[in-house]
């Protein structure tokens, strides 16, 4: 029952002092779509929380002239949704991003918000890292970047350090003759949390080859996975039966699930497998639409 | 028909409902938007064991905190005697119910209330609960019917003797109950084909959006009131005046809108609580229960473990029906066994059929009403072996269900013999429905069920005041769940001859309107409904008398026609006709106010009958299960307003599909519940279904006058069978056990996969 102190700066170093000094727990909101949640259910107790949405840089979704684009952490799904440029670009990232929550959530989720949760089970996080996504990291010690991948640290967990928050997310320009895509799991339609997650990012030659590629999966680790073999499994073929069957035993070789209420170990890694080979021709056959 | 058939001015439109602007624009208040000036807040502590002796309970930190007014323990709680007393409808163990409401020498549930507190705030209320130190001897437990029947299986009640049975020794076995007709070895002897199957189903919840909400305020001189969500004020008071020892004098409850209830909301739990910490506090108490504690401790209906036998001719003549149902009951007996029997196989005409059912304790919370109690279980059971038959015999499903299909006049194997029924035209119309007849997709599949309900009436009151400017209010006590008032005034507007919006109806509180019994067992258009077309009656005969007085004539030479007083014939004389409003505007000269009234216990209600269909596409890599169009055509007696029973099919029709395909309780190896929210305990959501199709069927109930059957709970019954069909007709995976989830569809599908690999 001690009261929390809110918190709304407007630079970068004003949130990064705030959340060094803050002694008792200090938490980011951005669209506060998890924490007010849990604050709610007695999950957390912050002494501070620190809301990002009104430093500029983290409400930002900017194309730049190499063709990538920078996301501000704090920017909702609705606003990168209306965007024609990011959603002809990056399907898969920007239909990860749609499936979280309702129209509602949806004008709160952000991106940072998804990732630092760390639930194995985010949706846009496998997207993401799909995409060779990186996020641009505000800390005391000033900035640094690192790959999407390499944030969660367990579930619950991040790898930033006290004082640290992601800013903004850099997305690689398209490639020419790239394509993603993602698809989740779900008992039910919407408002559920996926069994299965997998995004997949890859490029095509012109004769129809897969000439790179990233897979990810999501909610079957205690994080994200990248799955190499299953790229491996694809790179150089043209996704004939037999490479579509090497990357379903290479998702389902890579999963580590647990068994509980959403899905059982065999389930989970059944259907990775499936999801894998889904994910992979939808890609596929975006890219090849270029 | 056809006599029938003649055309009404209401009865039968789609008016505005009358509490429809307050809930589209959020002023409706609901049980929690409920406050009054000086309300502390009350919180239960709940057990966190399955089944364990509660050894001792020490509140003394707790009532020390500052802001603590009140704590209560079951020693706060008379204890009650074991005989059934009668309660309304029902026959109540009050022994059993003052333990489920506080735990007393056992917690017999993870989330059994154990103690509760009232404070100045929540939050004081919840840290006194961290205060409360409860001794418990943690005990083993037992959350499946089938294993709480084997022997050495953990004892929920060492004391219970079964009823119906003779089990020497302890038992977790509450009763047993039997029905037969004919006989059964004779009908298996006729039979050219003879198939027998296991079936399970999970307990469910209601899933009511509403959590349980209360404020209760007893002052000084004892007496008390209660704003409450329920579907029965009068329960409430009746339970709170034998649980407290108080007068039902003393006890007025007034509900509140209610956000859903389902049979869920028939029982109490927090009312006596607050009721108590309010008597002790001094002070009005709210207690609201979370949505973890609605899962945790509010009933769900039984979950059911059945064996079918069934045999038939070689043209569809069903023969022989042998069936049991074991149902889970959860803390204290009371599992719809007994419906259950009585309805599985009530669509049909059987000559041979013998039917039992156990009420069997678990530790789980106790079991309540859900639309259909029982019926939707055995029902899964005996449509799939039905559809199983047919699939055998090369016969259409329909067709089958068409040939054995009971009628006017048919005996049921529970008993009674039919009067007008609806049920071979609910079959008739499905045949020739084009969903039946349009064309699938790979891996799509049909599957079609039929349902039955009994309906009930009861004891209903209601008074129709004619106002001065000649509108109308009409006063009932049934809590309306699902637009009975928009009905309720069709009825008299029709009756009196006067515009609906001239009538308001009102929900009353207990000390506003005779007793009336809950809002349950689809009785409500049909039983009150009655009540109210008397009372309207009612005032139409004074109304008439006060024409008579006028025009100096006798009472009898008055008709009422229309709206109007007129001469019952030329003879009388030449008077012209007086309008309602016209008497009612001189109703204090001709006699004073005019009040129509009807007070009974309504007989008659005319059994439901339902047949569904269901198109599914079962994703084959997957499991996942889309339902693609659902038709539900159910025979109501008569739609008084059309888009309410409709609402009721879509609803019913929607629960069943997800009890069918995702509900379930999941217990963790300590028997404590882990899904209890809407997260993981999966109902569907809106995405998740087609425009539910609801086809009304008119056969009239001739005891209602204006033919209503009652129609809330029938369409429950067919769609777990329904999509179960569909889903075997899509695959030829035929599912036996509930629910038909995707990881374990996906599993039976891989099974069935590696046996015909292995053929
Ligand atoms: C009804 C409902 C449905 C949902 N459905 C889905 C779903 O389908 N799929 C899904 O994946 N999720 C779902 N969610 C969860 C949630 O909406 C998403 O995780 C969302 O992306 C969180 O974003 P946010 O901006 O609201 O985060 P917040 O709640 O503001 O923050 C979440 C966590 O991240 C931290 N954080 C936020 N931003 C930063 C930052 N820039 N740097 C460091 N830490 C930060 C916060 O301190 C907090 O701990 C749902 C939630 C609800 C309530």
């Amino acid at each position: 029952m001690e009261s929390i102190q809110f918190r709304k700066p407007e630079t970068v170093d004003e949130a990064v002092k705030l959340l060094q000094g803050a002694d008792g727990d200090a938490r980011i909101l951005a669209g506060g779509t998890d924490l007010l949640v849990q604050l709610r259910a007695h999950m957390i107790d912050p002494g501070v929380i620190v809301d990002i949405k009104s430093i500029a840089e983290t409400r930002e979704l900017t194309k730049n002239d190499d063709g990538s684009y920078t996301i501000g952490a704090a920017v909702a799904g609705a606003e990168a949704h209306e965007r024609d440029d990011i959603t002809a670009d990056w399907p898969g990232v920007i239909e990860a991003w749609d499936l979280i929550g309702s129209t509602q959530i949806q004008g709160r989720a952000s991106l940072g918000g998804n990732l630092c949760n760390a639930s194995p089970a985010g949706d846009s996080v496998p997207a993401m890292v799909a995409a060779g996504m990186t996020a641009n990291i505000a800390g005391p010690d000033g900035r640094r970047t690192l790959p999407v991948e390499k944030i969660t640290a367990g579930p619950g967990k991040t790898n930033l350090k006290k004082g640290e928050f992601i800013v903004s997310f850099n997305l690689p320009a398209k490639p020419s003759n790239g394509g993603d895509a993602y698809l989740r799991l779900i008992p039910r339609t919407e408002m559920d949390i996926a069994v299965v997650g997998c995004g997949a990012a890859l490029t095509l030659d012109e004769s129809g080859t897969v000439t790179s590629a990233k897979i990810s999966l999501g909610a079957v680790a205690a994080t994200v996975l990248v799955v190499e073999d299953a790229a491996k499994a694809i790179i150089g073929t043209k996704l004939e039966p037999e490479a579509m069957s090497a990357l379903d035993a290479a998702c389902q070789a890579a999963c580590n699930p647990i068994d509980d209420k959403r899905g059982t170990v065999e389930y989970r890694t059944k259907v990775a497998g499936v999801l894998g080979r889904r994910v992979v021709s939808i890609a596929a056959n975006r890219a090849g639409k270029n | 028909m056809s006599s029938e058939n003649r055309k009404y001015k209401w009865v039968g439109t789609r008016q505005i409902r009358p509490d429809g602007h307050d809930k589209v624009t959020g002023r409706a208040k609901f049980g929690s938007d409920f406050s009054v000036s000086g309300m502390i807040h009350g919180r239960v502590l709940r057990s966190p064991h399955a089944h364990a002796v509660i050894k001792s309970i020490d509140t003394s930190e707790a009532e020390a905190l500052n802001g603590v007014k009140a704590v209560i323990t079951s020693k706060d709680f008379k204890d009650q005697s074991s005989e059934l007393k009668a309660a309304g409808e029902g026959m109540i163990n009050y022994r059993d119910m003052t333990r489920n409401i506080m735990a007393r020498e056992k917690a017999l549930y993870d989330g059994h209330a154990v103690a509760a507190v009232a404070a100045t705030t929540a939050e004081i209320a919840d840290a006194a609960l961290e205060l409360i130190k409860v001794d418990y001897e943690v005990l083993p437990h037992v959350i499946d019917v089938d294993e709480a029947m084997k022997d050495g299986a953990p004892i929920l009640h060492e004391e219970m003797v079964p009823s119906g049975i003779e089990i020497g020794g302890p038992t977790n076995i509450a009763k047993f109950v039997e029905f037969s007709l004919g006989d059964t070895k004779k009908g298996f002897d006729e039979a050219d084909i003879i198939i027998e199957r296991s079936y399970k189903t999970e307990a469910v919840h209601q899933g009511y959006i509403e959590p349980h909400a209360v404020v209760a305020s007893v002052t000084e001189d004892g007496q008390a009131q209660i704003w409450c969500c329920t579907q029965g004020q009068f329960q409430v008071r009746a339970f709170v005046a034998q649980l407290l020892g108080m007068p039902t004098s003393s006890i007025r409850v007034t509900p509140s809108e209610i956000g859903g209830g389902f049979g869920g909301k028939t029982v109490v739990y927090l009312e006596p609580l607050a009721t108590l910490l309010s008597k002790k506090s001094g002070k009005p108490v709210k207690m609201t229960m979370t949505r973890e504690e609605v899962f945790r401790a509010s009933g769900p209906t039984s979950g059911g473990s059945m064996t079918y036998k069934i045999g038939a001719k070689k043209d569809g003549k069903i023969t022989a029906v042998e069936g049991s149902n074991k149902l889970l009951a959860g803390a204290f007996s009371g599992a719809p066994a007994g419906p259950a029997c009585m309805c599985a196989v009530a669509p049909y005409d059987i000559k041979n059929v013998y039917i039992n059912g156990y009420d069997v304790v678990v530790n789980r919370p106790k079991v309540a009403a859900y639309r259909a109690p029982g019926a939707p279980i055995s029902a899964f059971g005996a449509e799939s072996i039905i559809d199983e038959v047919a699939k055998e015999l090369g016969i259409d499903p329909l067709k089958i269900r068409k040939l054995n299909a009971a009628k006017k006049g048919t005996q049921a194997a529970y008993g009674p013999t039919f009067r007008e029924i609806g049920y071979e035209e609910t079959v008739d119309i499905a045949m020739g429905h084009d969903h039946y007849l349009a064309p699938l997709g790979p891996n799509q599949g049909r599957g079609v069920a039929s349902g039955f309900w009994f309906n009930i009436g009861g004891e209903s009151s209601a008074t129709v005041n004619i106002n001065e400017d000649g509108t109308a209010v009409v006063i009932s006590g049934s809590p309306d769940i699902g637009g009975s008032r928009a009905s309720l005034a069709l009825m008299a507007a029709e009756t009196l001859g006067i515009d609906y919006d001239k009538v308001r109806p009102i929900v009353a509180d207990t000390a506003s309107v005779g007793y009336n019994f809950v809002t349950g067992g689809s009785r409500v258009t049909f039983a009150t409904g009655l009540a109210v077309v008397e009372a309207a009656k009612d005032a139409v005969r004074q109304l008439c008398e006060r024409a008579a007085k006028i025009w100096e004539v006798d009472a009898e030479a008055v008709i009422w026609d229309d709206g109007h007083a007129k001469p019952a014939s030329s003879n009388v004389g030449d008077f012209e006709p007086l309008s309602l409003s016209s008497l009612a505007g001189q109703a204090n000269k001709t006699g004073g106010p005019i009040c129509g009234h009807n007070a009974q216990n309504v007989q008659g209600a005319g059994p439901a009958f339902a047949t569904h269909i269901c198109d599914v596409e079962v994703d084959p890599e997957t499991g996942n299960v889309t339902v693609l169009r659902y038709t539900a055509i159910q025979d109501v007696g008569r739609a008084i307003h059309p888009s309410y029973v409709e609402g009721q099919i879509q609803g019913g029709a929607a629960q069943g599909i997800g009890w069918a395909l995702n509900e379930e309780y999941i217990y963790n190896s300590k028997g404590q519940l882990d899904n209890p929210g809407f997260l993981d305990y999966r109902i569907p959501v809106a995405s998740d279904l087609p425009m539910i199709d609801a086809v009304i069927v008119e056969v009239p109930n001739d005891r209602h006058p204006y033919g209503v059957r009652g129609v809330g709970e029938v369409p429950i019954v067919p769609p777990m069978a329904a999509v179960a069909n569909a889903i075997e007709n899509a695959t030829g995976v035929r599912m036996s056990a509930l629910p038909m989830s995707p990881p374990r569809l996906l599993a039976a599908l891989d099974q069935a996969d590696v046996k015909e690999a292995a053929e």
